[in-house]
This record gives structure tokens, C-alpha cells and sequence, in this order.
């Protein structure tokens, strides 16, 4: 298993390097950032300096190469902005996103199993059919948009929650809701699918026949069968979740990674641009490594 | 558009058996109207009302929703600059039905072709087509659009271009996929036995049988292109005025909420409900197209519940 993983990881460094350099190259062309960085008329002698100072004067390869090897040696360069190490900007603002995207993406599955099971238990029926509707609505909406709507609804009409920030429980309700509202809807289908098939198999009959509880075969039996493809799907949606924590944290001013990185862009803070992308890329690699031991310990059969 | 894509690849029997489906399941029933009313608009919509889109007007200006006294084009209200929102709506329609379109059409083409590639050679660029797939797969799409826009700068066609990128892995990997399997084909070998080059084998013989699987996941994938598209205008780096979709749409609006709501609730919901639409209609074809399920909708008067 041990080796499953290094493989893993051998594939996932390939595909972050490849990422990095796309990145690297990219943001050079966005242009100087000494244009952003020091006054409109500072004089050329001041420009180089700076360019000197944050290694900007050399060839792009050679910048290229530079970065790689401070990389080696654990170096993200320096923040432009914040005058600090790349690495901590990107570490103090990684705990938001993860408690956000956890807590969301916790809920949401634990949720749309119970929902999704409920509905395959009972196919065509009322409930069944208000959890199709909902489920899709959920998968469909725009979440900048039900983020604005929750904002006038729940904050400037009711006054029940603050608008943005951080700071006590209530700030975390609203963001937590429109994150979890697309994987919720995704989810929900995909256990419904599952468990309706799961429900037609030899085994569920056996259980009835032998007169077992209704509840104890679908939330034990035909539940346990039909989780791995959920938790497949959950997993690729945890990827996802970032795009929507993106949008979230952008209109509820949450000082998460997502945030960080609209504002590295744009104001050309190359170094914290790519450490972002290096912690994200990392955290994804350690969800779906989470994911694949989780399926051992769901699924005997599997072996790595 | 779609609505009837899905159904010519989705259903091996006539029209006529699909219309009868379709009134079977009152939801999808709605959901394709609502399509029908959104592409006619769409199609000669601009065409009516598209002067009105820019007209501006200080008398309207933040009009409220619901009020017939400036004519019925403005029963959604107006914009900060007085522009009646019924005629952007219809305007900004056509944007963004382009652009999705246009990206889930590149993202098949391209991905699709780099798919059948990777599935019948073995060669070293096999290897780096997935290798690529694989890195498309592993970051979220929309930062990594929201680089490359920032980069190249935010217009229509390099929103097309980065919107087709990322959505390409899907179609890499199912067309992939199934090259795997048909290579191994009798036709193939026959094919192969007559002296065909491998491009003819794979563009000629192999890609229109994978082609149908494409255009359905197409189908599917464009509701989310749409959100995607939504999405990055919103956050400012999609399409760039005077030109707008939705998204943008909402974006204007969200500095209004607390004094002009429907300038940003109008385009979201009209987001919400194109893309509701699809998803309804997509999942109504899986059940049309599954033989287990179908029964729903063949017997629904007869059934015991």
C-alpha cells in the first residue's frame, strides 16, 4: 500500500510541477510589477533597483531556474505585497478555506446520504420527487447569485445574519450554506442512483425475507454497498469546492485562500500566486490519498 | 438546442414516442418549453428589442419591477443608467448561450480528437494527452481560468478558449475510453486487413461511433459551462463591456442590493432556471434512454402507485 501511495505522489508531483511551470510563465506575462509596486515617477535608476532586489532583472528562464532550486530548498520567494515569506501568506490564509470547505463538504454528504436514501427507499413517491426537483435545483444554481439573494433575504431584509467577515458563529452560517448547495444537489443524485440499484440486488431480498427491520436494511445494508461511488463523487467535488469557496469568500469577504488569490493576481504577487496554487494542489493530493485509504476500509475486496 | 440534441442521440426510436414521453414527465414538459421560449428569444429576441438594451433613460432610472407605465418592457424594472433589464435579459441571453456553446462545441471537438489519439496509439504523446488531462483534472478550473484570463486578457474569445479547456478532460477520457474498447473490434481488424492508414481507422470508422457518447456528455456539460461562464463575469474577468452576459449582469446590480434588488436578481434567476432546464431535461433523456426506468414513463396511469 505504502508503495500505492508513492506511486500516487510521484504522479501528483509530475502533474503540480507541470502546473507550476504554467504558472510561472503566465504570470511573468501579465507585465512588471514594478508598474504597480513604486510610484508613477520613480526614476528608472529606482526601477532597476527593484527589479534587481526581487529578481526581476534576470532572462525569464533563468528566473525559471532560480525559483526551482529555492523550491527545492523550501524557499517560495517573497511576498511583494506583505514584504514576508510566499509560503506563510499562503498558510495563514489556508485555514479559513479548509474549515469552510470541510464543515461544508461534511454536511452536505451527510445530508444527501439521509436525503438520497430516504428517496431510493420509496422511488416515484412525493418525497422522492420534491428531493429530484430540489437536488437539481440545488445543482443548477448560481452560487454568486443565492449568495446576493441570502445577502438581501437574510441580512439586509431580516437583519439575521452580518453581510461579511468573520468573527462569531453567525458569520459562518450563510457561507457554509451556499457552499454546500451544489455538492448537496450532485450528491443527492448520485446516492439515489446508487441505492436504487443496490436496493434491486439478491441480498436486500434475503434481508426482507428473513424479517428485518426496513430501516436496518436500507441504512444498514443496501447503504454500505452503494457509498463508495458517493465517496468517489465527493471526492472529485471536494476539487470543486474551491471554485465555489472562490466566489464565497469573494462576496462574503472571508480571508480564505480563495480571496488571496484574486488579489495575488491582481496585483502581480507572482510568489504568493504560486504558493497558493503549491498548498491547494497539496491539499487535494492529501484528500484523495484520504479517499482512496477510505475505500479500503469500506471495501475489503480492494487491495492496493 | 440542446433540448433536442439530447433527444436525437439519447433515443433510437421516433419523434413521435418522444413528444408522448415528454408530456408523460410535467416537469421536463416545462423545462422544454422553457428552453423553446428561451431560444426562440434568443434568435429573433435582439432583433425586437435590442435597440432598447442600450437605450438609456434617466427617467427610468432604478425603476421598480411590476409596473406597466412606461410600457411592458420595462415589467422587470430598469438599471442604474434606466436600460429596461426585460431587453438586456434577452440581449444578455444570446451572449451567453454564444459563449457556452461555442466552449462545449471546441472542448468536444478538441478534447475528443486528443481522446481518440490517446486511445489507439501507445506512443509517447499518448502518455502526455492524459498526462495533461490529468493536470486539468487536479486544479480548480476556475482558478486556474481566472489566471490564464488575467494573463491574456479578459475577451470573448479567450473566454471561449479557457472555459473549453478546462471542461476538455471529460471528453479526453470518455472518448479515450472508448476507443480502448472498440479498437479491439472486428471492423477494425477488417479495416486494418485492407491496408486503411490509422487515420482513416480513427476518423473514419471509430470517431462516429464515439461521437453520439460526446455530444450527450456536450448536453450535460453545458449547463455547467453556462454556471462557469456566470461565474467568471461575475468575479470581473469574463466578458468585458459593452458587451455582458448574466453573470455580468449580477455583478452590476450587487452594488445596488439594498436599494434596486432586481437589478442583479433578474439575470441570476434567469441563470438558475436555463440551467435548471437543462439538468431537468437531461436527466428526463437518462430515464427515456435506461430500459429499467423507462416503464415510468410508458405506464404512468396504470402504475400501482
Amino acid at each position: 500500500m505504502f508503495a500505492y501511495i508513492g506511486r500516487r505522489a510521484y504522479h501528483s508531483v509530475i502533474s503540480v510541477i507541470g502546473l507550476l511551470t504554467l504558472v510561472f510563465f503566465l504570470t511573468r506575462l501579465t507585465g512588471d510589477p514594478s508598474a504597480l509596486y513604486l510610484p508613477l515617477d520613480s526614476s528608472l535608476e529606482a526601477r532597476q533597483a527593484f527589479a534587481k532586489l526581487n529578481g526581476l532583472d534576470q532572462p525569464i528562464y533563468l528566473q525559471f531556474l532560480q525559483y526551482l532550486s529555492n523550491l527545492l530548498s523550501l524557499d517560495f520567494g517573497q511576498s511583494l505585497r506583505q514584504n514576508r515569506s510566499a509560503l506563510e501568506v499562503a498558510l495563514e490564509a489556508f485555514p479559513a478555506t479548509l474549515q469552510l470547505a470541510l464543515i461544508a463538504m461534511t454536511l452536505s454528504t451527510g445530508l444527501a446520504i439521509f436525503i438520497g436514501a430516504m428517496a431510493a427507499a420509496r422511488p416515484g413517491s412525493l418525497f422522492d420527487r420534491v428531493a429530484g426537483v430540489v437536488s437539481l435545483a440545488g445543482a443548477s444554481t448560481p452560487d454568486f447569485w443565492i449568495a446576493i439573494v441570502g445577502i438581501l433575504v437574510f441580512s439586509v431584509g431580516l437583519g439575521l445574519f452580518p453581510t461579511s467577515g468573520t468573527g462569531t458563529a453567525l458569520h459562518w452560517i450563510m457561507p457554509i450554506a451556499v457552499l454546500m448547495l451544489r455538492p448537496f444537489g450532485l450528491l443527492v443524485q448520485v446516492v439515489r442512483g446508487t441505492m436504487i440499484s443496490a436496493l434491486a440486488s439478491p441480498y436486500i431480498k434475503t434481508a426482507h425475507a428473513k424479517g428485518m427491520k426496513r430501516r436496518k436494511i436500507i441504512f444498514g445494508h443496501a447503504l454500505r454497498n452503494s457509498l463508495l461511488p458517493v465517496i468517489t463523487v465527493a471526492g472529485d467535488l471536494m476539487t470543486g469546492l474551491v471554485n465555489g469557496a472562490v466566489v464565497v469568500e469573494t462576496i462574503f469577504g472571508w480571508p480564505g485562500i480563495g480571496k488571496l488569490m484574486i488579489d495575488s493576481i491582481i496585483q502581480r504577487d507572482f510568489a504568493v500566486v504560486q504558493s497558493t496554487i503549491l498548498v491547494t494542489a497539496i491539499a487535494i493530493f492529501v484528500v484523495n490519498i484520504a479517499i482512496d485509504l477510505l475505500y479500503v476500509a469500506l471495501d475489503p475486496r480492494i487491495r492496493y | 438546442m440542446t433540448d433536442t440534441t439530447v433527444v436525437s442521440t439519447k433515443s433510437p426510436g421516433n419523434l413521435h414516442q418522444l413528444a408522448i414521453y415528454l408530456t408523460r414527465d410535467k416537469l421536463a414538459l416545462c423545462a422544454a418549453i422553457f428552453l423553446f421560449i428561451l431560444i426562440v428569444c434568443v434568435l429573433f429576441g435582439p432583433l425586437l428589442v435590442g435597440d432598447m438594451a442600450g437605450k438609456l433613460g434617466l427617467r427610468q432610472r432604478n425603476l421598480a419591477p411590476f409596473s406597466l407605465d412606461q410600457g411592458f418592457i420595462y415589467i422587470l424594472g430598469a438599471d442604474t443608467l434606466g436600460r429596461p433589464i426585460l431587453a438586456r435579459l434577452i440581449v444578455g441571453a444570446q451572449t451567453t448561450l454564444a459563449i457556452a456553446a461555442a466552449a462545449v462545441c471546441c472542448s468536444m471537438f478538441v478534447g475528443g480528437a486528443l481522446g481518440l489519439i490517446a486511445g489507439y496509439s501507445e506512443r509517447w504523446y499518448s502518455h502526455v494527452i492524459l498526462r495533461l488531462a490529468d493536470v486539468i483534472m487536479s486544479f480548480p478550473s476556475l482558478l486556474l481560468a481566472l489566471i490564464v484570463l488575467y494573463t491574456l486578457g479578459p475577451s470573448m474569445t479567450n473566454l471561449v478558449i479557457v472555459l473549453a479547456i478546462t471542461r476538455m478532460p471529460v471528453f479526453i477520457r470518455t472518448a479515450r475510453a472508448e476507443v480502448l474498447e472498440l479498437r479491439e473490434r472486428m471492423f477494425v481488424s477488417a479495416a486494418l486487413s485492407m491496408g486503411a492508414s490509422s487515420r482513416r481507422i480513427l476518423f473514419r470508422h471509430i470517431a462516429p461511433l464515439v461521437l453520439p457518447t460526446l455530444v450527450t456528455i456536450a448536453a450535460i456539460d453545458f449547463a455547467t459551462v453556462i454556471l462557469a461562464e456566470s461565474s467568471l463575469s461575475f468575479l470581473g474577468l469574463g466578458i468585458q463591456p459593452p458587451n455582458f452576459t448574466w453573470g455580468a449582469m449580477v455583478a452590476n446590480g450587487r452594488g445596488y442590493l439594498s436599494t434596486a434588488w432586481w437589478i442583479a436578481f433578474w439575470p441570476g434567476l434567469a441563470i438558475l432556471l436555463t440551467t435548471l432546464s437543462l439538468n431537468i431535461l437531461a436527466s428526463w433523456a437518462r430515464t427515456v434512454a435506461d430500459p429499467s426506468q423507462r416503464w415510468r414513463l410508458q405506464s404512468l396511469r396504470k402504475a400501482p402507485r
